[in-house]
């Protein structure tokens, strides 16, 4: 009995004090060393227009559809790139439910961009991702875009390829992942003045 | 399946390598009582204030009841610790949303849930768990039961190492040391490396963005009482509404999400895991997330071949786990690459592969990886929804963890898990020869084997028992989100997960119901402590036994035969086990998918 109770005070006091430093101590540590060295990242990589309001988060996507926008992946967030509910479709291969909606947005994509009925869409442009915040589009996708916001806007598409090039994210390192072009910060360069 | 994409693989298999022995000598220094390290300075007063607020003599050994005993009552205080914080996280500091208490259920799936470090969620962090709870109540388990796994696994490696003793270390400072100088210096650093990448670490509260143009939905009108509005015709009568702001989660992440990947735990800051754009920013952050995943385990490994004073055993076991590492990457990416035909069908671009549930950043074989190394170790983080992978893509996984996450594997519980394994195939080659069947020396008799069998027999039970309750009943049907083989896939899924203490999910299962909360949670119970437990004996009867000199008919344990015959036992028993109802999942759904059937 006696070793018993003394197992139980180990126990105890064991996970009040381990809980002191993993959960007290040492995220308080990463959070002032990330305030400190990482201050942007660390609240977000927030975006805030001239006014000072905040926009959005270079990492975080959202919808655009009108033509003068790139448009992002379709999102199975929320009601669509909602931050406070992210997840993906989670539809399997053999889905009609999924079957269905990859038919109507390759209809869609193919008619708000021009495309004969047998261009093959990018599969970025017609899936909801897994976080249904993903900021990316593939490049392809972005391009096939250009002669769609290049009508809307009237710039020239090789002004549109030199914004689109500018933000794009190459892989890391050289060869870390894959490219993809960050649709919020493109069409937030494209209403900038500059890029009109 | 793009040569950029073999240069990624060899770059981890590389790298893994290459940490296995820095790694490997860090466990000898960190799971010898009385060894140093260069952190002593820094830690050693923390270490020994540790020691006297828990009254523990460092350098009083245990016998395995003791040990389990001991572990067994932390794992009990631990998971009340972390009931009463969800229970009561509205009362409880550091919750600027205003979430409420969490559901009797729900606390109870999820305290077992990090207690026995799978981090199974049946709930979106983001919208459920205060910054305290989060912090406090999920990443305290992150720490203590990956150091509990590791603890376990040094345990039996003493077990077999040792002779003619009962002896096999002690808990309290096996557990203290793990945390203190190997789990928490690295996380540190790493919590640091991934804020600079763009993950959060804050206080704040949810940040509320104005969009840049705002969306048109179309939602179901709601009268006074929040109930939906049918029309006469019993059509729900919709809305048009427009939705200008987004809101950003905020919090500490960071800090959780290091221990959460190196602690092979898996649990997910926010709904998405490791696919939301802050849990996973970067393909560099992603890569070194994977790479944690592997870090502790493969250096497990040559820690057993250390201190076995066997290097080639220890190298041996690891070869083992790669070669089967190896096999299901290939397959899973070969499957993600060639995509779904039905959509290819339709018009999507053939070379793009299946992109349903992946991020752009990651691409196919980015999130192939992940999902191989996340369930061969008992990880469960996910940086694509599994649940949206081809059917061959969502196998790999899916056997991965019901083959026990012996591939490399969870800290500690993927090495304790392969000597399992290890013992059988010595104890098989020990039959085929005619002779008793010796293992480092030691005699493999039917104790050994019996709890070798008991560890494995457990897991096979409590596994396809649950999954095939579920099938059958109305609370298991009811959860899933697809019909056909899918949805059976998805229940099986969510078992094979509980039981190998993964945690990932085929995430459409809507499991937080009181059935889905309380038989998971059992299964994960089970599949935690009903192995240690076996496995504990076998370490306290190892350590027992006399050495017995090697001769010319002892089976060696390294080499391509010994490695061989591992990889056969591996397979041949979880084929056994679990191939015909995988044939009822993904198999048939590989043949449908191929014919362009559709639920």
């Amino acid at each position: 009995m006696k070793t018993f109770l003394s197992e139980i005070r180990s126990a105890v006091m064991v996970t009040l004090t381990l809980a002191a430093v993993c959960c007290g101590l040492y995220p308080l540590v990463v959070f002032g060393v990330s305030q400190l060295f990482f201050r942007d990242k660390a609240n977000g990589s927030l975006i805030t227009d001239a006014k000072g309001a905040v926009r959005g988060s270079r990492l975080i996507g959202q919808p655009f559809s009108a033509d003068k926008y790139f448009h992002p992946r379709p999102s199975a967030a929320g009601n669509g790139y909602d931050g406070a509910s992210s997840g993906g479709s989670n539809l399997g291969p053999t889905s009609q439910k999924l079957n269905d909606a990859v038919k109507d947005r390759i209809a869609q994509y193919r008619k708000e961009n021009g495309l004969s009925e047998s261009e093959p869409v990018p599969a970025d442009a017609v899936t909801a991702s897994g976080s249904g915040l993903d900021p990316h589009i593939s490049p392809r996708n972005a391009e096939l875009q250009t002669p769609r916001v290049a009508k809307a806007r009237g710039v020239s598409e090789d002004k549109l390829r030199e914004l689109i090039r500018e933000n794009t994210d190459n892989p890391d390192l050289g060869f870390l992942g894959e490219s993809g072009v960050n649709v919020l910060r493109l069409n937030l360069a494209l209403d900038q003045p500059s890029g009109n | 399946m793009q040569p950029s994409d073999w240069l990624q693989l060899a770059v981890y298999v590389v790298t893994l390598a290459a940490i296995t022995k820095p790694m490997g000598l860090y466990l000898m220094q960190v799971l010898d009582a009385g060894g140093r390290t260069w952190l002593d300075p820094v830690l050693k007063p923390l270490e020994r204030l540790t020691y006297r607020l828990m009254g523990v003599r460092p350098d009083g050994e245990q016998d395995w009841r003791r040990y389990t005993g001991s572990m067994l009552l932390f794992s009990l205080v631990g998971l009340l610790f972390t009931y009463a914080i969800l229970r009561l996280q509205h009362l409880l500091p550091l919750n600027p949303q205003g979430f409420g208490p969490v559901s009797p259920d729900l606390a109870f799936n999820t305290a077992v849930s990090f207690t026995t470090n799978t981090n199974w969620q049946s709930y979106s962090g983001e919208s459920t768990m205060s910054y305290l709870s989060q912090m406090v109540a999920l990443a305290f388990h992150n720490f203590v039961s990956a150091a509990t796994g590791i603890a376990i696994a040094a345990a039996l490696v003493r077990g077999i190492a040792r002779h003619s003793t009962k002896l096999l270390g002690n808990f309290w400072v096996d557990l203290v040391r793990i945390t203190y100088y190997l789990l928490l210096p690295i996380c540190l650093v790493f919590a640091v490396i991934l804020v600079s990448q763009g993950m959060i670490q804050n206080f704040r509260p949810y940040t509320k963005a104005s969009l840049v143009e705002p969306m048109k939905i179309s939602v179901e009108k709601k009268n006074d009482k929040g109930a939906t509005i049918k029309s006469p015709d019993g059509k729900t009568v919709m809305e048009e509404q427009t939705v200008t702001e987004q809101v950003i989660p905020q919090g500490p992440m960071a800090s959780q999400v290091a221990i959460k990947m190196l602690g092979t735990n898996g649990g997910g800051y926010v709904n998405a895991n490791a696919a939301h754009p802050f849990e996973n920013p970067t393909p560099l952050s992603n890569f070194l997330q994977m790479l944690s995943i592997f870090a502790i385990g493969s250096g497990l490994t040559w820690y057993l071949g250390r201190m076995t004073k066997n290097q080639a055993h220890g190298w041996s076991v690891w070869a083992a786990m790669m070669a089967l590492f190896l096999g299901g990457v290939l397959l899973c990416w070969w499957a993600e690459a060639a995509g779904n035909p039905i959509h290819h069908q339709l018009g999507a671009a053939v070379a793009d592969g299946n992109m349903e549930g992946k991020e752009v950043r990651f691409g196919i074989f980015n999130s192939a990886l992940f999902a191989t190394v996340t369930t061969d170790a008992s990880c469960g983080a996910v940086n694509a929804m599994h649940d949206s992978f081809t059917a061959l893509g969502g196998f790999v996984p899916l056997f991965n963890m019901q083959l026990g996450e012996i591939i490399i594997g969870g800290v500690g519980a993927g090495l304790y898990g392969m000597l399992v394994f290890v013992v059988l195939a010595v104890f098989i080659a020990g039959l085929m020869v005619g002779r008793t069947p010796e293992y480092l020396g030691k005699k493999i008799q039917s104790y050994e084997v019996k709890m070798a069998m008991l560890a494995l027999l457990v897991l096979c039970f409590t596994l396809l028992g649950f999954a095939a309750w579920a099938s059958v009943s109305a609370w298991g049907l009811a959860g899933r989100n697809n019909e056909g083989p899918h949805g059976l896939s998805e229940i099986l899924y969510a078992f094979s997960s509980a039981v190998g203490n993964n945690g990932s999910a085929f995430a459409g299962l809507s499991a937080n119901t009181p059935w889905y909360n309380t038989t998971l949670g059992i299964a994960m119970l089970f599949g935690r402590f009903l192995m240690i437990v076996p496995i504990m004996a076998m370490a306290g009867s190892l350590a027992q036994k006399k050495l017995v000199p090697a001769s010319a008919g002892t089976f060696p344990v390294s080499g391509v035969t010994f490695i061989v015959l591992l990889l056969g036992t591996v397979l041949l028993i979880g084929a056994l086990n679990f191939l015909p109802v995988l044939t009822l999942g993904p198999v048939v759904e590989h043949f449908l998918t191929a014919q362009g059937k559709l639920f």
